[in-house]
């Protein structure tokens, strides 16, 4: 059985006037010790699918429909009391911002030892001894020391290590990331993602990744989405989404980066803008900006179907596939 | 690199620095040391002794993390900022030390590109009016059609239709804006563009649209840039030349294609092997020790020294000074002065 499996997920948010679907019919599945990677623009819907995975939301959001069973247990129909223990218990979350995310008015001994004692019947003592251990994990200097400092006095990268650390307090099958390093700089990003899969590796935990960074993406996981105006398009075994990518908004968020363009050379650019969620254009959402798109995708939504091992929400993607075959044998 | 042709830089950073002094009354220098009371005076070393020269037509990059000196060399630069010493010439001319009455006609042929479109860009103001004010500011004589005429002009150039212009800001998207506030800068005609992150705060398929855009721009009005970013990925495919700043000094400048082909300075080449690729499976990248210290109270010698592999006795003694490598790149390491990378 797979560690977390998501079906037909819907999440609605409720504004004055009307109600915009945020998230439409996601579904994944994550085996344990599995690392997914999920992929998109800002406003694709990457963040709000890890926050309705802890069933985080909030008002006006609301999940409208679907299931998310962890362990075979559907966290959509917990109440408080149950979700309590499973959140920062079994599942925990990183944040984007370090710099919000730690209580800048306590110790991050008072933050982890209450995190423990929350969920655990554990003495003061032994609580702050298992945060020793674990911010020794996380390669922090002095451990000791660090559980009476402040968060203002510890750097952005180390204090990310210290989200790092009690996120696994606990000991977590799953975590979801949220943007980790975005806040930091490359140097440190490396050092933290580095870290971040060998714990994930060796502890074997899963994990979600949420990035807009197709390199990083490339790096941690195994599999991966692509979300486009609150659905998944695109998703399969991240190697081949990199190398092949078959849906064209993919390709085309590959082929926008300076990497893939001679220095100097146009980069081949998407053009226009990721439609707002409360003027979604008819059939498929990416048709507006899309170079293949035909009346067909103007009007009806395409399903997920299996292409090359790879599932993929476009109508014209076997067209699209001979296409590249063709050009290729003429070239 | 050196002007070979003999021919002027467009503009010459020489010995530049800038402290900001974080004690500035005189009460705030009294602290308490060891049961006495002294007077000490702390400053953030923000940009220490950078030298460098930009040619006309070419787009310098300044990278480096965060902390490093790049806004305030840029702000240096656009004279937003005063220099604690050195000098920076524009076109042969000596322009720190102007008034800022003084600057005005350069601040025509010198503009700058801010980060965030959101903050950039006024809300009270519609785009045809934040277009139109420097235009008018800067060429009193022309009339109002004129005017318009060189708005709707730069609109278009931009890819903003003219037919928005009555709009206010909030009306755009990030990238939308961003391209206003670069067709802000392109109104009065500048010949040298500083920007500093102009695509940071952009998502990756609306970068590659701003930066094709800048492309554009550098290729038909003939465009010298000061490029400020941290991505370096975009410095390998906007950049002619790149420095690389840490902690307010010069580690590294070079051509970008040397650059990338052969970073020799430590710090250059663990920033290269942090960047994720996208095909290589196995990342090696190269662990830096610890992260930057804080530029109050540098360290004598090397700034580099407490997170380098390579830092010896000399390292920590003596700072070491940008030397000139066969393959034409100023290199600021005692360890590749001595040959004692290994490579």
């Amino acid at each position: 059985m797979s560690l977390l499996s998501v079906r037909d997920l819907t999440v609605k948010f409720a504004m004055r006037d009307q109600t915009v679907t945020a998230l439409s019919q996601i579904s994944f599945d994550l085996g344990k010790g599995e690392r997914l990677g999920i992929v998109g623009e800002s406003g694709a819907g990457k963040s709000i699918t890890g926050f309705s995975l802890m069933n985080l939301l909030s008002r006006p959001g609301f999940i409208d429909s679907g299931k998310i069973l962890f362990e075979g247990e559907d966290i959509v129909q917990m109440n408080e009391k149950q979700l309590r223990s499973i959140r920062g218990n079994r599942m925990a979350m990183i944040f984007q911002d370090p710099m919000v995310t730690l209580n800048p008015v306590l110790t991050i001994g008072q933050q982890m030892v209450e995190t423990l004692m929350a969920h655990r019947s554990l003495s003061k003592s032994e609580a702050a001894h298992i945060s020793v251990l674990k911010l020794r994990e996380v390669y922090i200097p002095s451990p000791e020391e660090r559980l009476n400092q402040y968060p203002h006095e510890l750097s952005g990268g180390m204090r990310q290590r210290i989200i790092i650390a009690m996120a696994l307090l606990l000991d977590p099958e799953l975590i979801i990331a949220d943007e980790p390093t975005t806040a930091l700089d490359v140097t440190i990003q490396a050092d933290i993602m580095e870290l971040l899969l060998e714990l994930c590796q060796s502890n074997k935990v899963g994990l979600i990744l949420i990035t807009h960074d197709l390199g990083v993406v490339s790096q941690m996981t195994e599999r991966t989405l692509v979300m486009y105006a609150g659905r998944v398009i695109e998703a399969g075994r991240t190697r081949e989404i990199i190398n092949d990518p078959q849906h064209p908004y993919t390709q085309g968020l590959i082929n926008a980066l300076p990497q893939q363009t001679l220095p100097g050379h146009r980069l081949k650019q998407i053009p226009g803008n990721m439609p707002g969620l409360g003027a979604l254009p008819p059939g498929c959402p990416f048709s507006p900006r899309c170079e293949y798109s035909v009346d067909r995708c103007r009007t009806t939504l395409p399903e997920i179907v299996q292409y090359a091992g790879i599932e993929v929400a476009c109508h014209e993607v076997k067209r699209l596939h001979n296409a590249d075959e063709t050009q290729e044998q003429s070239a | 690199m050196k002007d070979v042709t003999g021919e002027q830089p467009l503009l010459e950073l020489k010995s530049l620095e800038k402290q900001f002094d974080l004690d500035q009354g005189f009460l705030e220098t009294i602290k308490m040391r060891g049961g006495k009371f002294i007077r000490e005076k702390r400053a953030v070393h923000a940009v220490n002794n950078v030298s460098l020269g930009v040619e006309r037509g070419e787009a310098l990059c300044v990278v480096g993390e965060s902390g490093c000196g790049k806004s305030t060399v840029a702000r240096l630069v656009a004279g937003l900022l005063a220099p604690t010493a050195g000098e920076i010439h524009y076109d042969g001319e000596r322009i720190d030390n102007r008034s800022r009455r003084a600057m005005m006609p350069l601040r025509k042929k010198m503009q700058m590109i801010f980060q965030n479109p959101y903050a950039s860009l006024n809300p009270r103001m519609t785009i045809q009016q934040t277009l139109e004010e420097p235009v008018k500011y800067h060429n009193p004589a022309l009339s109002q059609g004129e005017i318009a005429d060189k708005v709707t002009e730069v609109m278009q150039s931009v890819g903003v239709d003219p037919s928005w212009s009555r709009r206010y800001p909030h009306e755009f998207s990030g990238g939308q804006r961003q391209r206003i506030a670069i067709a802000r800068a392109l109104t009065v005609d500048p010949e040298f563009i500083i920007a500093d992150e102009p695509i940071s705060a952009l998502d990756v398929s609306i970068q590659a649209q701003v930066l094709n855009l800048m492309l554009e721009a550098k290729d038909q009005r003939g465009l010298t840039y000061l490029f400020i970013t941290h991505d370096l990925s975009v410095v390998q495919h906007f950049g002619t030349r790149v420095v690389v700043l840490y902690l307010g000094s010069i580690c590294e400048l070079a051509d970008t294609a040397t650059l990338f082909e052969n970073p020799k300075h430590p710090y250059t080449r663990a920033l290269l092997s942090a960047i994720p690729q996208l095909k290589d499976d196995k990342p090696n990248h190269i662990r830096l020790r610890g992260e930057i210290p804080t530029p109050i109270n540098l360290p004598q010698g090397c700034p580099f020294q407490s997170r380098c592999a390579y830092a010896n006795d000399r390292c920590g003694a003596e700072q070491p000074r940008p030397l000139q490598q066969p393959d034409g790149s100023m290199v600021a390491c005692h360890a590749v002065e001595e040959n004692r990378l290994d490579t």
